[in-house]
């Protein structure tokens, strides 16, 4: 069992929680991951580590309440326990060497990208953010990206915040305006990610994504999160839970990670109203 | 005067088509009457054939005769001694090549249900709770186990028995190994293996969960954390898959993916939390006991139509017999000769958003037939030329093999590995490259069985002892 610290919400959908997990705060690195079950019955889900104390032996993770496990993980308060927490999984990002680089986030993939952007601050990088949200109300932790960054954009789709616009305009903006990096990294929805790799492109920057998909045992055992890359012409398979889940953008496949990733959508649908319905019943 | 009947006494089991639609055991095990007369055919034979056959040399005519004799736990006390899993092995060993296959009655007839009388005994003990086992005083050394399936926990076992303090490090949220994330309930009640387990916490065994060894902690920090051994058996994992086009599409499952969906997630029961997909038209590719395991758990999720596609014949087939036998009184279909070039997807031109896009759409297949024997003595199968078909299906599971994960491997310096990934060991000990670390099981050998990993785990438990006495 595994104890909640300390929980807040960033927005009406999106909570941060600390966990107490001394072994996988020992190891945590930014761009790894962890798997939880809330309960004993429950499924495993993937979620990246937010940030870590080692000496306080905690974990953060910042998730997003999308779907069945996620609602039921938002009901446990701090003092509560989760059954299991495993970690820390995948590789870590490369930050190593690296002068200028521009970080991309979408929605709660800002919080992967944080820890991120944090470490490449500490190591001396200088770090241009560009954040993206649907509206103002789903903007999450503006204030820490500012920390860490020498430049922020903040972008929202319906111009309610930040300015009016997707996350591509202001990278698109910069590299007309000559501007240059060491890597681009980015962070998000599937789709969001497939176009920033298309405005990168043509630069020839380095740009690396990170895959999000649907994971089991997260230890290369199940296969279930294999992904396509297209490298010098062949198609390789890989698995994102243990040779990811950063890879080169300009080789994924997203259109069949996308399909990947919709495998499940009426179960996940039908599994959700349940426990939306579940909970009305109990209030 | 001994049961002259050339026959087995025959397994109590669920009729296949009731069976068909539900995950309870299928073989429902010998009553005591049943269980002597069984035992009466064994002839007690002074040169022991049969012991020669069994890995961990189970003194097999001394248990059969106390079962005879209506000394049910006499008989469990004699397997306890070789076994740490008599449940289980009396279940799933393949004990037409191992045991049954060296037994005198089989020349004539069938040989002795070694494997039924064997379950026999101990779920007789299990469930009058006579397998109660008490810590051994301890010896003040710390060993740490990694992996908690056959081998770890067998080798877990034996050196707490001798009074070590032994850690288990498991990935998985459950201790068992592939007996609880790969084979089914209908084949090995979980809730044997839980019994097995807590026997071992009884012994005072720790298992850590959810501890990934080469993530959460490595075996250099295992040392640095005061074990003056470790014992790895991460088993083999890693699924492999044919490298045809369309093995990503949605409805294409590795057997490990499927299996561990339905087993560990329990994606079986009537309100899963874990999603799979259920009925349909489904294909699984290989013939081992994976793929039986595979093409039994389709079909009580609610299959319409299963088949097993496999490259050789029967003969070749290399799953238990037993299990085959039941996949086909199921009503599974066997297409044998078989190979898949390519899986079809389905592509709505018209509609991108169509769900279905990227969907199995059927699976390309080609005859075989077998040519000239390989170097095992295996026929080859080569390819008819011009023979292609497509079988109307939409899953298809890969179940053509495993390899060791290279997680620890990666991680452990001076740990040597051989081509196909397995760690290297001398076979006496499970010494592996680096001392003080062991290692056995499916990590050293590739894919085995339940009992070799056994076997493997009290191999390297004496040579552990024998280890840190030396020290
Ligand atoms: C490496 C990695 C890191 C991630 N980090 C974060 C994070 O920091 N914060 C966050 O909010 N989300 C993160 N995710 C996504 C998160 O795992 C899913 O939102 C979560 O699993 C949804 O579960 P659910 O039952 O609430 O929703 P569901 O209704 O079950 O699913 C909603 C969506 O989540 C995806 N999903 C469902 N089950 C899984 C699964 N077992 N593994 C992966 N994806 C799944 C599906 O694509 C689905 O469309 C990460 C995913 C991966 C693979
Ligand atoms: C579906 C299926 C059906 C089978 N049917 C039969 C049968 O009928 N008869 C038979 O004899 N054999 C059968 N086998 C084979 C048999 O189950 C294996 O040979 C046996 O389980 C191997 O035991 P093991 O202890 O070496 O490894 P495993 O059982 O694989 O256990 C290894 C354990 O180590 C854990 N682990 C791995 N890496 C790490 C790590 N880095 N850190 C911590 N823990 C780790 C794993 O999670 C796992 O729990 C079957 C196998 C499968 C998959
Ligand atoms: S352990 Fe397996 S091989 Fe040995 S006697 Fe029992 S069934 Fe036969
Ligand atoms: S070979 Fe068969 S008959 Fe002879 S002792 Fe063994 S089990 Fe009994
Ligand atoms: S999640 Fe199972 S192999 Fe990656």
């Amino acid at each position: 069992m595994y104890k909640i610290l300390e929980k807040r919400y960033l927005n009406d959908t999106v909570a941060e929680m600390k966990i107490d997990a001394p072994l996988v705060a020992a190891k945590a690195e930014p761009g790894q991951f962890i798997i939880l079950r809330v309960d004993e019955e429950g499924e495993r889900i993937p979620l990246t580590i937010a940030g870590y104390d080692r000496e306080k032996g905690s974990v953060s993770i910042i998730f997003q309440i999308v779907g069945a496990t996620t609602k039921a993980l938002s009901r446990k308060e701090a003092g509560d326990c989760i059954e299991d927490f495993v970690g820390p999984l995948g590789r870590a990002t490369e930050t190593e060497g690296k002068k200028r680089v521009c970080i991309v986030g979408g929605g709660v993939g800002c919080a992967i990208a944080l820890p991120v952007a944090k470490k490449f601050h500490e190591l001396g990088a200088e770090v241009t953010s560009v954040i993206g949200f649907r509206s103002k109300d789903l903007l999450i932790l503006e204030d820490e990206f500012r920390a860490v960054s020498d430049k922020l954009f903040v972008m929202t789709d319906d111009g309610t915040y930040g300015e009016k616009g997707n996350v591509c305009a202001p990278l698109e903006r910069m590299f007309a305006a000559g501007e240059t990096f060491d890597e681009v990294i980015t962070i998000g929805p599937l789709i969001m990610m497939k176009f920033v790799v298309a405005a990168v492109r043509p630069t020839g920057i380095p740009c690396t994504v990170s895959m999000n998909p649907i994971m089991i045992d997260g230890t290369g055992m199940c296969g279930g999160c294999r992904l396509t890359l297209n490298r010098d012409g062949e198609r390789v398979t890989k698995f994102a839970c243990v040779d990811g889940p950063d890879f080169n953008g300009y080789e994924i496949d997203f259109d069949e990670a996308m399909r990947r990733g919709a495998m499940y959508r009426d179960f996940e649908r039908r599994a959700y109203d349940k426990a939306c319905n579940l909970l009305k019943e109990g209030e | 005067m001994a049961n002259m009947d050339p026959k087995k006494a025959p397994m109590p089991s669920q009729a296949p088509e009731v069976r068909a639609r539900n995950f309870s055991e299928v073989a429902l095990g010998y009553d005591e009457e049943t269980a002597v007369i069984e035992a009466g055919r064994c002839l007690d034979c002074k040169h022991r054939p049969c012991v020669s056959g069994c890995p961990v040399g189970i003194s097999i005519p001394d248990f059969i005769r106390k079962i005879r004799e209506r000394d049910f736990k006499g008989a469990h006390d004699i397997l306890q001694i070789s076994s740490s899993l008599p449940a289980v092995c009396g279940r799933v060993c393949p004990q037409e090549t191992q045991c049954e296959a060296k037994c005198v009655r089989g020349i004539k007839g069938e040989p002795v249900a070694i494997g039924r009388l064997e379950r026999f005994a101990a779920d007789r003990a299990r469930e009058c709770g006579e397998n109660e086992a008490t810590p051994a005083p301890s010896n003040g050394h710390k060993v740490a186990v990694i992996g908690a399936g056959p081998a770890g926990l067998t080798c877990a076992g034996d050196l707490a028995k001798k009074g070590y303090k032994v850690t288990v490090y498991e990935a998985l949220h459950t201790a068992g190994g592939v007996l609880v994330y790969g084979i089914p309930e209908f084949r090995l009640p979980k809730a044997i293996v839980k019994t097995e387990v807590d026997g071992l916490k009884a012994l005072g065994v720790d298992i850590l969960t959810n501890v990934v060894i080469g993530k959460t902690l490595t075996v250099d920090e295992l040392f640095d954390k005061g074990f003056e051994a470790v014992f790895i058996g991460s088993g083999a994992g890693l699924p492999n898959f044919m490298g045809i086009p369309g093995e990503s599409l949605n409805g294409v499952y590795s057997a490990n993916e499927f299996l561990t969906r339905s087993n560990l997630m329990k994606a079986y029961k009537d309100e899963p939390v874990t999603p799979i997909m259920k009925g349909g038209r489904v294909a699984v590719v290989g013939g081992g006991n994976v793929a039986m395991d595979a093409a039994r758990t389709a079909l009580r999720l609610g299959a319409e139509k299963v088949y097993i596609v496999y490259r050789r014949s029967m003969e070749e087939l290399p799953a238990r017999r037993e299990e085959v036998e039941h996949a086909m009184e199921e009503g599974i279909e066997f297409r044998l000769l078989n190979n898949p070039v390519e899986i079809l997807g389905y592509e709505n031109p018209d509609d991108r958003r169509d769900p279905k896009n990227g969907a199995v759409a059927g699976m390309r297949c080609i005859r075989m037939e077998l040519g000239e024997p390989d170097e095992n003595g295996r026929r080859r199968p080569v390819p008819v030329a011009g023979s292609e078909f497509t079988l109307d299906v939409d899953t298809v599971i890969i179940a053509i093999g495993t390899s060791p994960n290279p997680l620890i491997k990666t991680t452990t310096k001076g740990l040597d590995v051989n081509r196909r990934g397995g760690i290297i060991v001398e076979e006496t000990t499970g010494q592996t490259t680096r001392p003080g670390v062991f290692a056995g099981g499916d990590a050293v050998t590739g894919a085995a069985t339940v009992i070799s990993a056994m076997g493997a785990g009290k191999t390297a438990a004496a040579a552990i002892d024998e280890y840190i006495r030396n020290k």
